[in-house]
């Protein structure tokens, strides 16, 4: 069975907020609850499912249903670091596909600037059974990734000021984004000239540290007609976790390779029909990767096709991340993919900032890459569209 | 500086390989039903399922399959920057994360030969654990 248009995302809600040292961590689910169900139209009694991560305090989905007062019969708390929120979706469209629920509430949020929980983690990782031959090494996130981009260029020839171009084109649209934590338009100098943390990777090649959250609303489309905003219909999804490969891994690609051709079947589409795009940008060389795994470049060819200012919004060839990303504008909780599936539901509303608003915008797609590409991650693709 | 230590826990699935690290000897497990060479270690093969496995002597040899300079990073590891985390490719093909030691950073390149060399490490409770498997550039 095909989930195709039969399950609406009617609410999303971004926390406008980067620095919450006066909020609780469960307040602040529930500012972003809210305030996505209040952009649908709907209230908390109207909710029968919920979904939440490794973000979310105490029991996670259990806590949460009983803090929000939520009545629901379907919770899931999936756990797939920062793409968790693309399966949730996918998971909560495949229900109401199924007609097991009508409205679910998917929520993110966290205090990694003030000390609210740790940030991204989950508590199981001590007792990973890979944990004895992974946690002796310094490996610190953005060194992970780093190793990703180091073989990327050894490989296929890559270069820095490349990688760099993708902070520029975030940075190009945060700069209309009111919220963003980084509203100043950087260049390719700037970028490379800001302190290495771990080669090749740059201070700037890296995301931003939020606090602050996301929330979506995702409805039957029983409900989704009697609703007066506009509901965004969910063409396809599709998930893929990448190992280490049986201690082969190939650290040039990732989940998406499998995700995405799940995601494009589904909604029957292919990527040359994709107007925006929002892909997962932990570090640049995340944004980088994926793009090549989703089919909007040739293997390799990443580092020419975003030099030559592919991603820049409007009129770009393939707009990304126009509200600045992760790495200008927000990555809450260290976790990205609540927002990018927000700025993409923006973009097919035509509510983007409008130097940035993709013309025409009829069918766009949002990537989140949960875990580390230097050793297990989760891939999710979702694809949405103006209309049915 | 010496880069941090801190000895990895055993437990009754992986202790033979750190039974061999204790004698400076990198041993591997192996499946017995496809002979897949099994990393990390652990009793079930990820290729095949069969949880019957074989545990061998390794060479302690490989190539550098990618490798980073981390110069910034919080905590412990900050007074031993910059220090080289990576990825060695073992000859018996299995790729494993690690850091490269004795090595001069300016020349350090991917595909540069390195073999084994086990480094002192301390457990929780300061006693001497099972030294750590770490990597240096062969002598050519
Ligand atoms: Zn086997």
């Amino acid at each position: 069975m095909s989930i195709r248009g039969k399950a609406f995302i009617a609410g999303a809600y971004e926390h406008p907020e980067r620095h919450l040292p006066n909020r609780t961590l469960p307040q602040i689910h529930a500012d972003v609850a809210i305030g996505a169900l209040e952009d649908a139209g709907l209230t908390t009694s109207d909710v029968d499912a919920y979904y939440s991560a490794g973000d979310a305090p105490g029991f996670g989905a259990l806590s949460m249903v009983d803090y929000l007062g939520l009545d629901c019969h379907y919770v899931n708390d999936t756990e797939t670091g920062g793409s968790s929120y693309l399966v949730h979706a996918q998971h909560a469209a495949t229900a109401i596909a199924a007609g097991h629920i009508d409205v679910a509430l998917i929520t993110l949020a966290g205090k990694p600037r003030t000390g609210g929980a740790s940030p991204g983690g989950s508590g199981r990782v001590g007792d990973a059974p890979e944990a004895p031959f992974e946690s002796q090494w310094g490996m610190s996130v953005p060194g992970g990734y780093a190793l990703a981009a180091q073989r990327h260029m050894h490989e296929f020839g890559t270069t820095s000021e490349q990688l760099a171009a993708i902070k520029v084109a975030a940075s190009s649209h945060a700069q209309h984004n009111p919220h963003a934590f980084l509203q100043d338009l950087v260049t390719v100098e700037e970028v490379l000239e800001s302190p290495m943390i771990s080669d090749p990777l740059h201070r700037l090649d890296c995301c931003v540290i939020t606090d602050g959250g996301g929330a979506m609303v995702i409805v039957s489309e029983a409900v989704a007609s009697n609703l007066s905003r506009h509901c965004i219909p969910v063409l396809g999804t599709g998930s893929y976790v990448k190992s280490t490969q049986s201690g082969r891994i190939d650290l040039t690609h990732t989940g998406a390779l499998r995700s995405g051709p799940i995601a494009f079947a589904e909604a029957e589409v292919s990527p040359a029909e994709i107007d925006y795009v929002s892909i997962y940008d932990s570090f640049t060389i995340t944004v980088l990767i994926t793009l090549e795994d989703l089919g909007f470049c040739e293997r390799g060819q990443a580092g020419r096709f975003v030099a030559d200012g592919a991603l820049l919004a409007p009129h770009g060839q393939l707009p990304f991340n126009t509200d600045g990303g992760g790495l200008c504008n927000n990555h809450p909780a260290n976790r990205g993919g609540m927002t990018k599936v927000i700025e993409a539901v923006r973009q097919l509303r035509f509510e983007a900032n409008p130097e940035v608003q993709v013309p025409d915008c009829e069918i766009a797609l949002a990537h989140g890459t949960g875990g580390s590409l230097a050793t297990r991650s989760a891939s999710s693709t979702m694809i949405l569209g103006r209309s049915l | 500086m010496n880069l941090p230590s801190n000895a990895a826990q055993p437990n009754l699935e992986n202790s033979p390989f750190f039974e061999g690290a204790l004698q400076e000897k990198l041993v591997l497990p192996k499946c017995k039903k496809c002979e897949f060479v099994i990393w990390f270690p652990r009793e079930i093969c990820p290729e095949c399922g069969s949880q019957n496995v074989d545990w061998f002597e390794a060479s302690g040899t490989g190539s550098i399959y990618s490798f980073t300079i981390t110069r910034r990073i919080p905590g412990s590891w900050s007074k031993a920057t910059p220090f080289v985390l990576a990825y060695v490719e073992l000859d018996e093909g299995p790729r494993v994360m690690t850091n490269i030691v004795d090595c001069d950073l300016t020349q350090i390149r991917i595909g540069d030969r390195v073999e084994k060399v086990f480094e002192e490490a301390v457990d929780r409770d300061g006693e001497n654990g099972p030294p750590l498997l770490r990597f240096r550039p062969t002598k050519s």
